[in-house]
């Protein structure tokens, strides 16, 4: 069952948290991601959770980290400098494998740039932002009613993966109000607990090490050192670092093609529009407006880790357009894996593309 | 059960070099934790960066040994989310003042129900000997090296203005003393803030005039000098001797504290 509301986008992704199981949120006041601690202020106390405002977001992502050794599921949410503050400890989630969700609602950048506005701009840094070898999951809302979804797939794969988890939202989809329907339960995956009599940080098959939580007797140590399946600090074996970050990395990118989130349509089409978040809007415009089947659509809900292998869905691509608020951070990406020329249409300053201006990109092949 | 079953064994021997207070100050602080009679799957250790804070891989409890300056952003997520769990946070005056000292500030102002160990060496001995927040006017150090020009910070005063509910400063050499101070701390609801003056022979005493460990020990034992006489010598406008190191109990009073454990 469902019922029917009309939202905000980070209400709708406060909502998604809290449907999600989300006890615990750290956070810095921030526009235009604000709107999701302050719902979370209000409800997570009612509901026997946490909400803490941090002295800062280094703080912020701290206390999530914290938190969820604890075995909480735990969240933070911020825009484009408080994003910036939190790299160091991103990386500190990712090689102590904590499962974290951190919602990012970009707007212009760089620096204080544009608070009010919507871009893309962070859709490298939440990739590479931390220092180090590392990788990530990332998700792009282009609705109210993804804000809602895939903050609730946030917490299921940072659970599952133990990986720091995005959702990179844009002001637009954050501050966007449209009807969205709730479900009445979401489905949840839960990280699984470390089997005891297992050295903590040994991965199994899976790359993912079972969870010892803090306060269940297991007495584990994790640092942000190079550590060994104890959880040890041993940081100048070359070989064990490599094997790692190695691991670290494989057991998100390995997993590609089943986390891979996307919608196609027109998969016979020569001209594929590629887009993530609030330009996929536009391009759905474009398509509805010409209603013919020579131009296609892949709308990616999952930018990281990028799913090359669906690329491959258009055989008769002989052109990709690539739509993005940034100068081409994920076009460049797509032309790391495509034969076919790749047109890049960065827009800067908040705005969204047109429809014409997107129906002029198509040019002479239209 | 003793201090030293707090012991992570099969890590042991420490980093620390021959001479170091850090050794004292982690006996001192599992005694305490011992004769309070915590538990260790209830008990958690937070640190930092540095060597104060390589502390917590030591001990055979949960501990998180987390970024720099960043323990008490960290320990305040445990604690809010688990209130059940006691918390002792090892740092060191680099990583809870400099680095850390806006995180130090407003978790005192939160009062929050943990117990901060604070090693202060007035150096960062990890990296090699360099001039930190603590160091004296005058003192030197790789980056200090015709004399230390800033003001110290006071950090027993930082915390007690900033909102803590204990606060005391002892020395690695008051072994007795520290070891009730943190007993004491263990106790008070809300922050507490144990700073322990501890020698760093390798990169503080040898550039500072002290050429043995045990020098830089009786300078501590001789220039120690109780609160209560500090504020004597104040009031009746006697000169207070140069190089003092005043210490005691400064702060125990029972402002509302946040993440205290819940009732039984």
């Amino acid at each position: 069952m469902t019922r029917t509301e009309f939202w905000q986008g980070n209400i709708a992704c406060a909502e998604g948290a809290l449907a999600a199981g989300c006890t615990f949120f750290g956070g810095y006041p921030i526009t235009p991601s604000t709107e999701v601690a302050e719902h979370m202020a209000a409800k997570l106390p009612k509901r026997g959770g946490t909400f803490v405002q941090m002295e800062d977001e280094i703080g912020s992502i701290a206390a999530v980290i914290g938190a969820s050794w604890t075995g909480a599921r735990a969240m933070t949410s911020t825009s484009g400098p408080g994003f910036s503050l939190m790299m160091e400890n991103i990386g500190f989630a990712a090689m102590t494998e904590t499962p974290c969700v951190i919602v990012n609602i970009q707007r212009g950048g760089p620096s204080t740039g544009q608070p009010t506005m919507a871009a893309a701009g962070d859709m490298m840094q939440c990739r590479f932002g931390s220092h180090g070898d590392y990788s990530v999951i990332a998700l792009c809302p282009a609705s109210v009613q993804e804000m809602y979804e895939l903050t609730v797939k946030a917490f299921n794969l940072s659970e599952r993966f133990r990986v720091p988890v995005f959702l990179m939202a844009d002001e637009i989809v954050g501050h966007m109000r449209e009807r969205i329907d709730v479900p009445d339960s979401v489905e949840r995956v839960d990280r699984v607990p470390l089997e005891k009599g297992t050295l903590p940080f040994s991965a199994g098959k899976t790359g993912v090490p079972g969870f010892p939580a803090f306060g269940k007797g297991y007495g584990v140590h994790v640092t942000g050192l190079t550590h060994d399946e104890r959880g040890y600090p041993c940081a100048t074996s070359p070989k064990l670092h490599e094997e790692l970050v190695l691991r670290l990395v494989r057991k998100v990118e390995d997993a590609r093609h089943e986390i891979a989130d996307y919608e196609i349509v027109n998969p016979d089409a020569e001209q594929v529009f590629i887009s993530y978040g609030a330009p996929a809007r536009s391009v759905g415009q474009v398509l509805h407006d010409l209603g013919n089947e020579n131009v296609g659509h892949l709308r990616l809900k999952t930018v990281w880790p990028f799913p090359e292998g669906i690329l491959r869905k258009f055989p008769d691509a002989k052109e990709f357009l690539v739509p993005e608020l940034n100068l081409g951070q994920i076009a460049r990406e797509i032309e790391r894996y495509v034969d076919q020329p790749v047109k890049q249409l960065p827009k800067l300053g908040g705005d969204l593309h047109t429809p014409a201006e997107l129906k002029a990109a198509l040019g002479g092949l239209k | 059960m003793s201090y030293f079953d707090w012991f992570r064994e099969d890590r042991l021997p420490t980093i620390y070099c021959a001479g170091c207070g850090n050794g004292t100050v982690i006996n001192c602080t599992l005694s305490a934790i011992d004769e309070v009679g915590w538990k260790r799957e209830e008990t958690v250790f937070v640190s930092g960066i540095g060597c104060s804070s390589r502390a917590s891989g030591y001990i055979a409890a949960d501990s998180l040994h987390t970024t720099h300056g960043r323990a008490l952003a960290f320990a305040t997520g445990v604690k809010l989310a688990n209130p059940d769990l006691n918390i002792v946070v090892f740092t060191g005056d680099g990583d809870l003042a400099a680095i850390g000292g806006n995180h130090f500030i407003h978790a005192c102002r939160r009062n929050i129900d943990l117990t901060v160990v604070c090693m202060n060496n007035q150096i960062y001995g990890m990296t090699g000997g360099q001039g930190s927040p603590t160091t004296p006017r005058g003192a030197l150090s790789t980056t200090t090296p015709y004399g230390a020009a800033e003001q110290p910070f006071d950090l027993a005063e930082l915390a007690i203005a900033a909102g803590a509910n204990y606060v005391s400063r002892w020395t690695s050499y008051h072994v007795k003393e520290l070891t009730k101070s943190v007993r004491a701390g263990l106790e008070t609801p809300g922050f507490s803030m144990i700073e322990v003056m501890t020698q760093c022979p390798t990169n503080y005493g040898r550039r500072n005039k002290f050429k043995q460990v045990a020098d830089q020990i009786e300078y501590m034992k001789t220039h120690a000098m109780l609160r209560k006489k500090y504020d004597t010598l104040l009031e009746k406008g006697e000169p207070i001797p140069e190089g003092a190191i005043v210490i005691g109990e400064f702060a125990r009073r029972s402002r509302p504290a946040m993440g205290v454990r819940r009732a039984a």
